[in-house]
């Protein structure tokens, strides 16, 4: 670079850029994922509350495994579904840390529903983002417990059958009768103005735990259009359309209040 | 990156159990006497769920912990509880469970994924009865699932077999220091007798308990402070390359532990037949072997102390001495596979077992011996 | 020197806490000791049973095939380990429980009407501590002192007022075993 290029650079007003909380590693999404949208938003919280120093991630298995590649903070990899037991011991080692828990509905609804539920009825100060998109993206789009009643899958090839293995998981309903949450949200990731209601909901899913209130999550109601075999577009719509009638999108639980302006 | 581990060249191990224990002296039964050496080993946190025959421990932590400032918890199930620990040790503290056969089992998938992330912790098997539910009665039939594997890929586990009440509250101490000094789980491998059997030993009293020591772990994931770098707890390399790299180095730290090796022996000066046993087995292999010597049989006694790493040259060099071996389990005959490793058909090599539950009395482990001998 | 000792009974008659007084004094005495209880189905509510070792050797097995005494408090521990004492050996009866002598004539058989006796002494419930003092008052071993030293130290700990009328107890069970010694001997 050029001593001129940069006296340019320095007479620009810096409009939008990477959170300091991700790496510079490219994403390995597929088009229209909405994985991407939700580590932006995490880092941005990351940089918005400047928690990195004492920031521990805990990454799911499932196609954001591979997470801990992008983001700058300290990070433990977890099996499938224990990442809530993971990061209770990460933040009752030492309260002071933040610890979030990042995971799909496979990891988080099927086989580590036990390590979730268990770790909102304990009231675990820790935070977690939890991605729906009704489907097993990595292994090659299985049925979900959050895949909608008649819903292809490759392991419901003629659309889920209820009669054969059940409805639609609503981890937001399940989980509201529990104590230990102090914050429950659910959000479609579908517009700029979902993704603002979005950012409201983390901020609280995360003072939550700050200010000691007990466990947050939101849900984020995200696509998968490769499984879906729908265009990025026609995946948004679907969860407009479709997905919010199943999971109809809100606050469920809401101990953290309003800061004081 | 997270740093790997290159082992350290250090000198042959400081860990010993005979090292002067500081406390006083009363009949302390195993499972307590083991819940002690957890805390005098400087055990931050606990992670655990209810399974007969080691409930003693998770209930006496339960109490003792919190008055010391360290971390209890009751988990939802021992996949939770082992995965507690691989979170608390990935934050670097030193993290302990104790379960019995059935919650090891269920615990396998974590130390799999502990192992592969190099990271340290303790567990407490305090054997029984199995397969399945089996009874709650004492075994050593988790002798292969300790030292062979139990959970998937290519890892290894330090294995400590204690045989009294003073082991029992020194062991998880020395297990600390072994996981520490080799970024590995260690197993501390008992059993229902030991577990509920009371002894004299001496240990402290909670008062006397040292803080855990502060340790420098650069690799643990305890958020980045001011350090320049992130650490990333993980066993996933997805290019077959790198995941050999990583078994490779992995081997290379196991090869380290390979001399933390230890093991006892009683009256081998002149023996011709060896009992080899550990644990509770070798307590009564040793009333047996000092039936025999009363009636001026020369037998004597082989007691692995480190199950894994396994006292094999030692035995290799007892085999060229002796007239044969006879191993002495719990189970339908585990260790007598290393046995016979490390023996190599130099002397006969047989084996004696009961699974199920019940204790053979040392006559029964003499008259095997008698029959060998003819 | 070596004594290997089962007792047993019903659950409630103080069969491990008397194990546990014996293992505890033989540590006073500077002896090895192990205490063990029994396992299995009959652990809650049914009979129990315990095995106390002791010996200035190092122990091996807290179990054996045979015992050196076995002390009994109810018909079926005696039906049950009677037959587990080794020729010569000893078996101590609460004779208040057990209606049903044993037929065994190569061992000492030493009746003792324990609950009448603690009775007596004060403490109904020290049926267990009258056999112990039985026990000693034949064995030697452990020493008197140390048993008293023991109740002294884990029957004090939490109830003072206990430890008159056990150690009454424990005397009582000595002085009985000694006459009936020297009745069975005689």
């Amino acid at each position: 670079m050029r001593d001129e290029d940069i006296a340019v650079v320095e007479e620009m007003e810096c409009v939008f850029s990477r959170p300091e909380a991700l790496t510079d590693k490219a994403f390995h999404y597929c088009p229209g994922c909405t994985h991407g949208i939700v580590h932006r938003l995490v880092a941005e919280m990351i940089d918005e509350f400047k928690l990195m120093d004492r920031t521990v991630g805990v990454c799911p298995v499932g196609c954001s495994v591979l997470m801990y590649d992008y983001f700058e903070c300290d990070m433990i990899e977890a099996s499938h579904g224990r990442a809530p037991a993971v990061a209770t011991a990460v933040k009752r080692t030492d309260p002071n840390r933040f610890v979030f828990t990042y995971q799909g509905d496979g990891d988080l609804a099927s086989i580590g529903m036990a390590e979730t539920v268990h770790a909102a009825a304990r009231g675990d100060r820790i935070t977690i983002f939890f991605i729906n998109n009704g489907i097993y993206g990595m292994t090659g789009g299985q049925m979900a417990p959050t895949t909608l009643i008649g819903q292809r899958a490759t392991t419901s090839p003629s659309g889920r059958d209820e009669r054969l293995t059940g409805a639609p998981i609503g981890i937001c309903e399940l989980l509201s009768s529990l104590k230990g949450v102090a914050y429950l949200a659910r959000v479609p990731l579908t517009s700029p103005k979902n993704l603002k209601d979005a950012r409201k909901h983390m901020r609280k899913a995360i003072r939550a735990q700050l200010e000691d209130k007990g466990l947050g999550l939101v849900e984020f109601l995200s696509t998968c259009p490769v499984q879906w075999k729908m265009e990025p577009i026609a995946a948004m719509k679907h969860i407009d359309e479709n997905v919010v009638k199943v999971f109809p999108p809100g606050v469920f639980v809401d101990c953290v209040g309003d800061l004081q302006k | 990156m997270p740093e790997t581990m290159t082992p350290t060249k250090t000198k042959a191990s400081t860990v010993k159990s005979d090292a002067p224990p500081t406390g006083r002296k009363r009949l302390v039964k195993g499972n307590e006497a083991l819940a002690l050496g957890a805390l005098a080993g400087g055990c931050e946190c606990f992670f655990g769920y209810p399974i007969t025959p080691q409930n003693e421990i998770p209930e006496l932590l339960s109490g003792w912990m919190p008055k010391l400032g360290r971390v209890f918890l009751q988990a939802e199930s021992e996949v939770a509880s082992i995965n507690m620990l691989y979170g608390a040790s990935a934050c670097g503290h030193r993290a302990m469970t104790s379960s019995s056969s059935p919650g090891i089992s269920l615990m396998m998938e974590g130390l799999s994924y502990i192992a592969g992330a190099q990271l340290p912790c303790v567990l407490i098997n305090v054997m029984r009865g199995g397969p399945g539910l089996g009874n709650i009665a004492p075994s050593q039939s988790d002798y292969f699932q300790a030292c062979k594997g139990g959970g998937h890929g290519d890892y290894r586990c330090i294995v400590l077999a204690p045989w009294n009440a003073q082991e029992m509250f020194e062991f998880p101490g020395s297990a600390f220091e072994l996981a520490d000094r080799y970024r590995m789980p260690v197993f501390v491998l008992t059993d229902a007798v030991l577990g509920s059997m009371l002894e004299p030993a001496t240990v402290p009293d909670l008062e006397q308990l040292p803080p855990p020591p502060k340790m420098d772990k650069p690799w643990a994931t305890t958020g980045r402070g001011n350090r320049s770098h992130k650490n990333v707890a993980n066993s996933l390399y997805l290019v077959p390359e790198d995941l050999t790299e990583h078994n490779e180095r992995l081997q290379a730290g196991y090869r380290e532990a390979l001399r933390e090796v230890r093991y006892d022996t009683r009256y081998l000066e002149d023996a011709e037949y060896v009992v080899a046993a550990f644990g509770i087995s070798a307590r009564v292999g040793y009333s047996a072997v000092n039936m025999l010597r009363k009636q001026g049989l020369k037998v004597g006694l082989f007691r692995p102390i480190t199950l894994w790493p396994f006292p094999e040259k030692a035995l290799a060099e007892l085999a060229r001495k002796v007239k044969g071996i006879l191993t002495f389990e719990l189970n339908c005959g585990q260790m007598v596979e290393d046995v016979r490793l490390a023996v190599n058909g130099v002397c006969p090599v047989e084996f004696y077992g009961v699974a199920g539950g019940v204790l053979p009395a040392p006559e029964d482990v003499a008259n095997v011996v008698r029959k060998m001998m003819k | 020197m070596k004594e290997e000792v089962l007792i047993a009974g019903f659950g409630g008659q103080g069969i491990l806490t008397m194990g546990q007084l014996m293992a505890n004094a033989a540590m006073y005495d500077g002896l090895y000791a192990t205490w063990f209880p029994s396992y299995g189905p009959e652990m809650r509510g049914g009979t129990a049973n315990c095995t106390t070792v002791f010996s200035d050797e190092e122990i091996g097995s807290p179990i054996a095939a045979i015992y050196d005494t076995v002390i009994v408090m109810n018909q079926p521990s005696l039906e049950r380990f009677g037959p587990k004492v080794r020729k010569g050996g000893l078996l101590i009866i609460d004779e208040s429980m057990v209606p049903i002598r044993c037929h065994r004539t190569d061992v000492t058989a030493i009746y003792v009407p324990a609950s009448p006796l603690a009775r007596d002494a004060g403490i109904e419930r020290a049926a267990n501590v009258v056999l112990l003092g039985a026990f000693l008052g034949i064995k030697g071993k452990p020493s008197v002192q140390s048993v008293e030293n023991v109740i002294r130290d884990l029957v004090g700990a939490k109830r003072p007022h206990l430890i008159e009328p056990n150690l009454k107890a424990l005397q009582v069970g000595i002085r009985i075993a000694q006459e009936r010694t020297s009745a069975v001997q005689a």
